[in-house]
């Protein structure tokens, strides 16, 4: 089995990557499941993110990890599941059990739910905001999950501008009602 | 203890609520001090940029509670610096609502005709501006021909936007860098702080309690300016007036915290919480039948792909805005923007199978993320929010060095707020997919709870002592000399975005504050023109009793 700290980032990857799965980055790879086409919220830098402390989570973490092994490793006896043991037990699971699990433990009710959905939270954003980067210099260098929303880069000085943003004309009647200030009556 | 600094007033929070008496008051003569909890931004220091650390984060607080999760502002101008700066009046029945109480619950004296003038006061000094169709954005556009097409009306919103100077950037969450949005950062705050008023960032303020001289000691902490879960030290200054404006999500925190040194707090401090009944729905454009169905294309030939294109709400739909229909069943149906991260977890893929709120199913919803149209649903809820026991600090047990924390706030949504939600996402859902439009999915309760941008009434105006916490005049029942000019004293939700009707009512309390510093010995006087120095405003005020003192 591997270390403790290997035994961390691949449970956190595994975690990340039932959020926002992603292709495989080897052919034995088994962290990143590959349920989905394209780079996921692993290779968008999940770890990165939640290793840095402006989050409030990194602390938490290694609780995390232990409370993730030990829930999929109940899970996978309560639903007859073999699963590899040269891996941490979240990780040995195929990813609809991951997502079932993960389900689980953020469905309203859950009392460690709050834990399960920070980190859900962060995975996402990791992919989708990338708020461990700076947004244009994550755009320049590519970063997968900005791009896959179809971000566009700034201006050169870093600044959005849409100079074309409108359809310029009128496309639905006003509210019979509307008032000289432009409000509901 | 003489060392111990005084002034008139201490005006807790810089939003709406706490600039415009910060204004009014400052101007009429009044020794004003103003602690805001938040870093102190200008137009410069607001970042096109998701990073931690920048603008977006240090200016906008996202508060989990049990069942309902709070955005709001967090540094001086409040809301007004992170709204999507709609201004829409909120329509008359609104204020003979009875919401969970069974009867009246606005106050006898206000109704929309009698607020008209505080919000032609608003109106003059923030300015307020309506908007033509050339102003709307492509997905305010899209929205208007959906509604159109469905044999509905769509209005461009009046909005507290500089249409010439906006970039059309979608970043007015983290600030605006080009000072086209009319936060109170470019009104009443420079106005105030130029009748000297004192600006006082980074001060949070955590309790009162009184004075010998029958005034108030207010205690603060001082924040860390990066890292706001660290406190660098505290203090305490005496007002002969308290106005707290601090949010409705963190107003009614402050109260209950000093109970134990004020005494009983009026039952109505930290209930009847109202997330203004909002709801948001993400839908899915099929360009193609766009073009096909409702006739829209770009000038650079796309048809929409244009969710990150734009400023927060320009169109809504206002056709059950409809003070016939009853309680409940009436909302408002307005496009709006969210940037990523905030506004892309909770959307869930439209159908499928349970969980849709992540997984490979959802990826494929984030690839088309340009081609996103958010409908945001404002209903009539219950008032059923409820404030726990305060934590040792702030409004929050804060998780992340900015923006994240978990607060007190527990709301179980009652059988009138689904109903109602389920009606409004009926409707949107039959708007959009009318023809194969969009495909549309209301965003998940079932992670953060409910969530609102528009917290409401946890510390509410009102004739009855059992419901509402402060009389009509603002002034905190059975506490004199405390006055809550914020979104916690709006009554209720307003089937409408909220910021014009909280800060008619901010103007509307300011005379009575005025007459409390008189008869409390300070020289001071109501009648100051707006900022800008326009008078058609005051005016018409000066013509009502509130003002005379009649």
């Amino acid at each position: 089995m591997a270390s403790e700290e290997e035994v961390q980032v691949l449970t956190l990857e595994a975690y990340a990557d039932t959020i926002v799965p992603g292709e495989k980055r080897f052919p034995e790879d088994r962290a990143v499941a590959g349920a989905a086409p394209g780079p996921g919220a692993v290779e968008a830098g999940a770890l990165d993110l939640l290793n840095y402390d402006a989050t409030g989570i990194t602390a938490g973490l290694p609780y995390l990890v232990q409370s993730l092994n030990d829930h999929a490793k109940s899970y996978a006896g309560e639903v007859e599941l073999e699963i590899d043991t040269d891996v941490p037990p979240f990780v040995a699971l195929p990813y609809e059990h991951r997502r079932a699990l993960v389900t689980r433990l953020t469905k309203p009710g859950h009392p460690e739910k709050e834990g399960w959905v920070s980190l859900a939270l962060f995975c996402n954003m990791a992919y989708d905001t990338a708020p461990h980067r700076h947004t244009a210099e994550a755009l320049a260098a590519g970063h997968p999950g900005l791009l896959a929303l179809g971000y566009r880069p700034p201006d050169a000085d870093g600044l959005w501008r849409f100079p074309k943003f409108s359809y310029g004309r009128k496309l639905a009647d006003l509210h019979p009602d509307t008032t000289p200030s432009g409000s509901p009556a | 203890m003489s060392a111990i600094e005084k002034t008139d007033v201490v005006i807790v929070g810089s939003g709406f609520g706490g600039s415009i008496p910060a204004y009014h008051l400052a101007a009429g003569g009044a020794k004003v001090v103003v602690l805001e909890r938040g870093p102190w931004l200008a137009a410069e220091d607001f970042d096109h940029d998701y990073l931690l650390g920048s603008s977006y984060t240090r200016v906008f607080d996202f508060v989990a509670g049990e069942g309902m999760s709070v955005l709001g502002g967090n540094c001086v101008g409040g809301g007004s610096v992170v709204y999507f700066a709609a201004m829409p009046r909120a329509p008359k029945f609104v204020f003979d609502r009875h919401g969970s109480i069974g009867r009246r619950m606005w106050p006898a004296e206000i109704s929309r005709d009698s607020l008209e003038p505080w919000y032609d006061r608003v109106d003059e000094s923030i300015p307020v501006s309506k908007q033509d169709w050339t102003d709307v954005s492509y997905a305010g556009g899209l929205w208007a021909a959906a509604c159109n097409h469905s044999g509905r009306t769509a209005n461009p919103a009046p909005v507290a936007v500089d249409n010439d100077r906006c970039t059309n950037c979608n970043f007015q969450m983290a600030g605006c860098r080009f000072d086209a949005k009319r936060s109170m950062l470019t009104n009443y705050l420079p106005a105030a702080l130029a009748h000297g008023a004192q600006i006082r960032p980074l001060h949070e303020v955590e309790r009162l309690e009184r004075t010998e001289d029958g005034g108030y000691r207010v205690h603060f902490d001082l924040i860390d300016e990066e890292d706001y879960r660290i406190h660098t030290g505290s203090g305490v200054i005496e007002a002969k007036i308290v106005i707290i404006a601090a949010g409705a999500g963190a107003t009614p925190v402050i109260l209950q915290r000093s109970e134990a040194a004020l005494g009983t707090m009026p039952h109505g401090v930290g209930r009847y919480f109202s997330g203004n009944g909002e709801r948001l729905n993400t839908a899915i454009i099929d360009e193609d039948r766009v073009r096909e169905v409702l006739g829209l294309s770009r000038e650079d030939g796309a048809v929409y792909a244009a969710n990150h294109i734009g400023k927060g709400p320009t169109v809504a739909n206002w056709d059950k805005l409809d003070g016939s229909l009853p309680e409940y069943e009436r909302y408002s149906l307005e496009q709006l923007y969210f940037p990523p991260g905030l506004g892309t977890i909770l959307a869930q893929a439209p159908g499928g199978e349970e969980p849709r709120w992540f997984g490979a199913e959802k990826k494929e919803i984030l690839k088309q993320w340009s081609n996103w149209l958010t409908i945001f649903l404002m209903t009539e809820d219950d008032n059923e929010g409820v404030f726990g026991t305060p934590p040792p600090t702030g409004n929050a047990y804060r998780i992340s060095q900015q923006m994240l924390g978990r607060g007190p706030l527990r709301y179980e949504p009652t059988a009138n707020t689904l109903r109602g939600w389920a009606l409004a996402d009926a409707d949107c859902k039959a708007i959009i997919e009318k023809d194969g439009l969009a495909k549309v999915a209301p965003w998940t309760n079932d992670v953060v709870g409910a969530y609102t941008v528009h917290p409401l009434a946890s510390c509410r105006i009102g004739d009855d002592p059992a419901t509402s916490a402060l009389h009509p005049s603002h002034e905190l029942r059975d506490h004199e000399g405390i006055f809550v000019t914020d979104s916690a004293s709006v009554p209720g939700a307003l089937t409408v975005n909220p910021a014009m009707t909280i800060a008619a009512l901010a103007e509307r309390a300011v005379p009575g504050i005025v007459r409390a510093l008189q008869d409390r010995g300070v020289d001071v006087k109501y009648g100051a023109p707006a900022p800008d120095g326009s008078i058609t405003g005051r005016r018409a005020v000066s013509k009502l009793d509130l003002v005379a003192g009649n």
